[in-house]
């Protein structure tokens, strides 16, 4: 069997690339899929402890978080698509009229 | 059982006067408010004279009447109420009466004037005010009409505010009379917290048992100096006098009204009123006295130079008021009374004459630019020959009993002494030689000044006059005077016999009991050093010589006026050559004004400037809350940079907090 450390230790560098990419990325639908990496960084955690400690809550919380991000997609890409239409780029230092 | 008298009315009508004048009287014509004006005031005069008649037809008891209450907390009370008794009955009189003589005189005076309605409003509510106090039940009442003619002194006197003397005169009022009001307020205080109540009735009843105050010091003692403060701001007397004199930048009338005859004297009419207080408190009795004489004689001798003619008069009323205390310090209340009744006739005619005077040449009031206005004026100039007369003391004209009866009281209460007596003789005479020089300067001689020849100058508001030359008043303005010469001449013969201090004898002697009259002789005795008691058969022929000498004095003093004034002009000049130092003294009033600059304004304003608003108000408060903006304006210009619009650091600010929030959580979990 192999152990829980090797999980949570995949799961982290899974994390810590999506933070990495959702930092140095410009374009929009990259960042997005850095969340979506983050995600599922987090996903792996939950059922790696879920198998370890045999305790349902886990798996039922990975599925909670697959929905919310189903929906975070949809969501999402309508505004990419919103953003792109106006501003005609998906560089995001663009995007900034909010700015000071 | 007196009826029902409706008292509050007399004081309320003027009030509604004032008050529809005041909010609509600026779309009124000058004769509608004229009417409105006269008419409440009328009003209040014809029932004040309705319910005296009442009250003396049952019996005059004293009166007294609840309207609302006002103010009931634990056992205090203080209501809404009015009482009557003779001493009111007096004032109230002369306070409607001659008030509505110069109501009637003050439409023909302002006539020309802007701010019409404005004037008659304040001096409607200045009725009221004056009729409050003076027809209050209780000390606190009193305060309120107290202030209130205060206000309207101040409203009055700068009435015409644009220009700076006049609002300067206003405010000085304002400020000296408030000086005065503070010891009122506190004797107010002590009455409170040691009878717990300030009625004038129940404070009588619960002091007329207490004994005389011999130790000098005690609560009745202390309770007297205090009400003897206000007194001194309200009634213009040493030291706090120097308002008055200045308040001459006011209106003519108002002059008359306010600063001669009525307001002046409330001062005179409270302490009156505390006779009871003051009767077992004689060393408070003898400051009161000391204060009168001084003041009389000090302002009389400032009298001699002034060269504006209400100026004069203005010193002149602050004389004949230190008499009125000089009565009252004595014991004599009813004497005190007597002479602010007369005075209150013949320095209201001295006034509005002057005021016709001034009129009359178009604005001018520096008597060296006057001079045999005589046979121009022969109106004005009758009435104020009466009114001369009259506060000369000539017999038998009303200024001759009442200031007879002071002078006598001086010398004879068991609380006077000769030495108030001498210098209230002395005083007669600077009184009756001003009064001479003012009226030679004014009437006799060579007329010296210009208003013949061109338009009005001068530095009063009638300087704007349409019409040039020696005019005599209009009839508005000559039936007051006429009115009032005659109460100046009749008005003492009520005092022939002791009737008008019979009359109000009940009133001062309600609270004494035999016991603490012959106190009061003996603690008299004692603070006459030295002289023995007048034996009563010779107190006739001492009376009579006492008023001869009072006579006499005044005749020196018309006698003196007339050489220096009109048979040798140039003498004066030489005199005061002669005189040198002391003339300069005295044509600068002393340097009292320079004096209280020097000693309590410029200490005061400069503390305020530079301590308080300099120091405290800017260094600190504003400092504080400068600089606490300042400070946040500082850390929010650094921190707004985190505000950058770039989305990814945003992200980092964000990875970066929740690593550190892990690694808190982690760090407090290993622990």
């Amino acid at each position: 069997m192999v152990p829980l450390s090797y999980y949570l230790v995949l799961s982290g560098i899974l994390f810590a690339c999506g933070v990495v990419g959702f930092l140095i990325k410009r374009n929009i639908i990259t960042i997005f899929m850095s969340i979506e990496l983050m995600l599922n960084g987090v996903n792996l955690s939950f059922v790696a402890f879920a198998a370890q400690w045999h305790a349902l809550q886990g798996q039922v919380f990975v599925f909670f978080v697959m929905v919310v991000a189903a929906a975070e997609a949809a969501v999402g890409l309508a505004i990419i698509i919103s953003v792109f239409r106006t501003r005609e780029t998906l560089n995001v230092d663009q995007v900034n009229l909010l700015k000071l | 059982m007196t009826p029902n008298l409706h008292l509050w009315l007399v004081p309320v009508l003027p009030l509604i006067g004032a008050a529809i004048n005041g909010l609509f009287g600026k779309r009124f014509s000058r004769p509608t408010v004229t009417a409105i004006a006269w008419g409440f005031c009328g009003a209040a005069f014809a029932w004040a004279l309705w319910a005296v008649a009442q009250f003396v037809s049952a019996g005059a008891a004293p009166y007294s009447e609840v309207d609302a209450h006002w103010i009931r907390a634990g056992g205090f009370q203080a209501d809404f109420a009015f009482y009557l008794d003779r001493l009111s009955v007096v004032m109230v009189l002369v306070v409607t009466g001659v008030g509505f003589l110069i109501h009637i005189y003050a439409a023909g005076y302002m006539w020309e004037e802007g701010g019409f309605y404005r004037f008659f409003s304040y001096l409607n509510l200045f009725m009221f005010f004056m009729l409050t106090l003076v027809l209050a039940n209780n000390y606190l009442l009193m305060f309120i009409g107290w202030e209130g003619v205060g206000l309207a002194s101040y409203l009055l006197i700068g009435f015409w505010f644009v220009k700076d003397s006049a609002a300067a005169a206003g405010k000085k009022a304002f400020i000296v009379n408030r000086i005065g009001d503070f010891g009122f307020l506190i004797a107010l205080f002590l009455l409170i917290r040691h009878f717990g109540t300030l009625n004038f009735e129940q404070l009588s009843a619960s002091i007329s048992p207490m004994g005389m105050e011999t130790a000098g010091t005690g609560l009745l003692t202390s309770i007297g100096l205090l009400l003897m403060v206000g007194a001194c701001g309200k009634s213009a007397q040493i030291p706090l006098y120097v308002w008055l004199p200045d308040a001459m930048e006011g209106p003519t009338p108002v002059s008359a009204l306010i600063h001669a005859a009525t307001m002046v004297t409330a001062g005179v009419y409270m302490v009156s009123r505390s006779h009871f207080i003051f009767d077992r408190a004689p060393s408070a009795m003898m400051a009161v006295a000391i204060i009168g004489t001084l003041t009389a004689l000090f302002s009389a001798t400032i009298g001699i130079t002034q060269t504006d003619i209400k100026k004069v008069l203005a010193y002149s009323t602050v004389s004949q008021l230190g008499y009125m205390f000089m009565a009252c310090g004595v014991g004599a209340f009813s004497a005190g009374i007597f002479h602010l009744m007369t005075h209150a006739f013949f320095k209201g005619l001295l006034f509005l004459a002057a005021g016709s005077v001034i009129h009359a040449i178009g604005g001018e009031q520096d008597m060296r630019q006057m001079g045999g206005l005589r046979t121009k004026i022969p109106w004005t100039f009758w009435t104020m020959t009466m009114a001369t007369f009259a506060i000369a003391g000539i017999p038998p004209l009303a200024g001759f009993f009442s200031k007879d009866e002071i002078l006598w009281k001086a010398y004879s209460s068991p609380f006077g002494s000769r030495l108030y007596w001498l210098i209230g003789v002395t005083t007669a005479f600077i009184t009756s030689f001003y009064m001479f020089r003012l009226w030679f300067l004014t009437f006799f001689g060579e007329y010296r000044g210009t208003a013949e020849s061109g338009h009005g100058h001068g530095h009063d508001a009638h300087s704007g006059h349409g019409h040039g030359g020696i005019h005599e008043s209009p009839k508005v303005m000559l039936i007051p005077l006429v009115i009032l010469a005659v109460l100046s001449v009749c008005g003492g013969w009520v005092g022939i016999n002791n009737r008008f201090e019979n009359f109000l004898a009940p009133v001062f002697h309600a609270g004494r009991t035999a016991a603490l009259e012959s106190a009061s002789a003996a603690a008299g005795e004692a603070t006459q050093t030295a002289q023995p008691a007048e034996p009563q058969t010779e107190e006739n022929g001492n009376e009579t010589l006492l008023m001869a000498v009072s006579v006499f004095v005044g005749l020196a003093g018309l006698f003196l006026a007339w050489i220096l004034y009109y048979r040798r002009p140039q003498l004066p000049q030489q005199i005061a050559n002669a005189f040198g130092g002391f003339y300069q003294a005295v044509l600068n009033k002393y340097w009292v004004d320079e004096l209280y600059a020097a000693l309590f304004v410029k200490p005061l304003l400069d503390g305020s400037t530079k301590i308080l608003w300099r120091g405290i108000d800017q260094g600190v408060i504003d400092a504080a809350l400068d600089n606490s903006a300042e400070g946040a304006r500082e850390v929010s210009d650094t921190m707004r940079h985190m505000q950058s619009g770039n989305l990814r650091s945003y992200a980092g600010w964000v990875a970066a907090g929740a690593a550190v929030v892990i690694g808190y959580m982690v760090w407090m979990g290993t622990r």
